[in-house]
């Protein structure tokens, strides 16, 4: 069902205030300083599929991962999940109702589970909050479906955090956000704490629970093998903004904009292939962007017009992408 | 080897790191077993003395400044002698620290029961709710508390009658004393609650839509209280040694019902005229308690301390 959306994202626009406080920028007549870390951005997931964000450290991706889970506050635009408006939902059952169908995984396994909480505990916090469960009984058998679920046994239900590797503390992770029953999972970046084996592992339960369940990904990462292991489609970001919005298939295989072209060589093989350019710069400063495209003192490809000109998403196939020499056909 | 976690208790409770660094640290287990022990002496004094030194009618003059028993002219009813009221010392001793030790668990009772909640709420809220607790916890330290505690005895003593002032003098001084010393606690809770609310753990409990109530009361408190508690055993120590300057500088709890502050003043008085022991027991006591209570706080601190192990 291509209609089915779930989840949009529409002109997203997130900005700090980081300007000292107001009595310094009084003595020094320093200006406000605004970081904005998410500019306008837009996306779409489909009921059952997985979305991924990916680009540089500082472009904004976990910050569009807390924006849309509500714990960062909005600045501007849309997010719709099934038809209803975040920022119109004022009735509290709603709130609450959508707060339940929308769960979080965390970066760090480390930090994402009160160390002095017992697992069963911090697994049943959700089923507590939304009233989940008829009695204590019910809400034991829910807690050890879910440690069985994700490949725990029942009774580590009954240890701490610490007494978990990072890998199994992530598993713990994913029973806790599956236990209010969401359709709507946001991964920051879930795997990046982990070893690569065990990230196969992380990243196999993920998509076994999504086929199980039918879940929905919005998934943010920086490395692109595990994006590929794991989406559908590939948001690939840029200073706050998407450059361009492709099926998996098609990223690999056609890569439209520039800053994915030069990403996608960055991604070291085994044949001693030198012709590799790596990517040079860093991501420039979000609180004084570069005008016109935020990618041009890096592009190769970049000439007056991107200097002045900000490019906007155009749609070319299946996918999306925001690139003035695209547009022109020069690539 | 280990063995699988199957343990009881108790086995859990000998096998732990705190109960290992304990039992190889004898000065901390010489400092419990004395702390122990004047805690059962001066909370059971009624019952291991037959005296009652502050019951006026039960003395007598004649047995007044008798030497400690080893003396010339001491006898061995009265161990450590007695003063100028006929009072046995050593049952004055044991009523004693029962006061001052009364005084100083329930006065860092009080602050901390200020100032963890205080601490908690400015760390985790930040912005202007901080900066308003905090700067009150600034001016309140610079107030010392012998004077909070000379203010509140002098206001009460003016406004009561003497009876009645006599009755709430320990109350007073618990609270002059529990008033002067929050804000150590709440500074120690904020910069914790500072640390935790950016973990993540946090951010799971937010997006539940938890109260904030109970975000600060279930994850925050577990996770910050520990070092506060630490901090707590040498602020009994400190608390003792103030209640024992008030007392000494007569401010402090009535002499009917004597602290170990109030016996050194009493004894002071006769310690030119060659009766040293009125005055030494009692110091004697005061220092060995509050070394015991601060031996044991700072091998807390210590174990507890991560950096240090």
């Amino acid at each position: 069902m291509p209609n089915d959306i779930i989840f949009t994202v529409n002109n997203l626009k997130v900005h700090f205030d980081i300007s000292s406080p107001f009595i310094t920028r009084l003595i020094n007549g320093a200006p406000k300083l605004v970081l904005k870390a998410v500019d306008g951005l837009s996306f779409r997931i489909r009921r059952g599929e997985t979305f991924s964000l990916v680009g540089e450290s500082g472009c904004g991706k976990s910050t569009v991962a807390r924006a849309v889970s509500g714990l960062y506050s909005v600045t501007s635009g849309d997010i719709i999940i099934d038809g209803q408006n975040l920022a119109e939902v004022k009735n509290k059952s709603k709130i609450t109702d959508i707060s339940r169908r929308m769960q979080m995984i965390f970066q760090s396994p480390y930090a994402s589970l009160d160390p002095r909480w017992r697992v069963r505990d911090i697994i049943a916090e959700p089923i507590r909050a939304f009233g989940l469960a008829k009695n204590k009984e019910d809400e034991r058998s829910q807690v050890e479906k879910l440690l069985r679920q994700v490949g725990l046994s029942e009774r580590d239900g009954e240890k701490f955090p610490h007494e978990f590797s990072g890998g199994q503390r992530q598993r713990i992770s994913i029973a806790r956000a599956l236990s209010s029953r969401p359709e709507f999972l946001i991964c920051d970046e879930p795997t990046s704490a982990l070893d690569v084996s065990v990230q196969a592992q992380i990243l196999n339960l993920m998509t076994e629970l999504q086929d199980e369940l039918g879940l929905t990904y919005l998934f943010i990462s920086h490395d692109l093998a595990v994006i590929d292991h794991i989406s559908d489609w590939i948001g690939v970001m840029y200073l706050g903004r998407v450059c361009e919005i492709t099926p998996k298939a098609a990223l690999f295989s056609n890569p439209l904009h520039p800053y994915t072209r030069l990403l996608l060589e960055t991604i070291p093989d085994l044949k001693g292939n030198n012709k590799r350019s790596p990517l040079e710069g860093e991501v420039p400063s979000p609180i004084t962007p570069p005008s016109g495209c935020t990618f041009h003192p890096r592009c190769p490809f970049a000439k007056e017009r991107c200097k002045r000109e900000r490019p906007e998403l155009i749609t070319l196939g299946e996918s999306q992408v925001a690139c003035h020499a695209v547009e022109e056909k020069r690539l | 080897m280990r063995k699988e976690q199957t343990l009881t208790w108790w086995g859990r409770f000998v096998d732990h790191d705190v109960t290992y660094s304990f039992l190889h640290s004898p000065v901390t287990v010489i400092a419990s077993i004395v702390t122990v022990l004047m805690i059962i002496a001066a909370f059971c004094a009624p019952v291991l003395t037959s005296y009652t030194p502050f019951v006026p009618g039960s003395l007598n003059l004649l047995d007044a400044f008798m030497p400690p028993a080893w003396e010339p002219g001491g006898v061995s009813e009265h161990f450590l002698g007695t003063d100028g009221q006929g009072r046995d010392i050593l049952a004055a001793i044991m009523y004693g620290t029962q006061v001052s030790l009364t005084v100083g668990l329930l006065s860092v009772l009080l602050s901390i029961a200020i100032g963890i909640p205080l601490g908690i709420i400015a760390g985790y809220n930040g912005g202007w709710v901080d900066t308003a607790i905090m700067r009150i916890a600034d001016i309140q330290l610079t107030i010392p508390p012998i004077l909070i505690a000379l203010m509140i005895d002098g206001v009460t003593r003016t406004s009561l009658s003497s009876e009645v002032h006599e009755l709430v003098a320990i109350p007073v001084l618990i609270v002059s004393i529990g008033l002067a010393s929050w804000p150590q606690y709440a500074r120690i809770t904020r910069s914790g609650a500072m640390v935790e609310r950016r973990k993540d753990y946090i951010a799971a409990a937010q997006l539940i839509q938890t109260p904030t109530a109970l975000i600060l009361l279930r994850h925050i408190f577990p996770n910050v209280v520990g070092p506060t508690l630490i901090v707590a055993t040498i602020g009994v120590a400190v608390a003792i040694i103030i209640e024992a300057t008030l007392s000494f500088l007569g401010v402090g709890v009535p002499p009917t019902t004597p602290s170990l502050g109030t016996l050194i003043r009493i004894g002071n008085n006769f310690l030119f005229s060659g009766e040293w022991w009125i005055t030494l027991f009692p110091a004697f006591t005061l220092v060995v308690l509050v070394l015991s209570v601060n031996l044991i706080g700072d091998w807390l601190r210590d174990t507890f301390n991560p950096k240090l192990r």
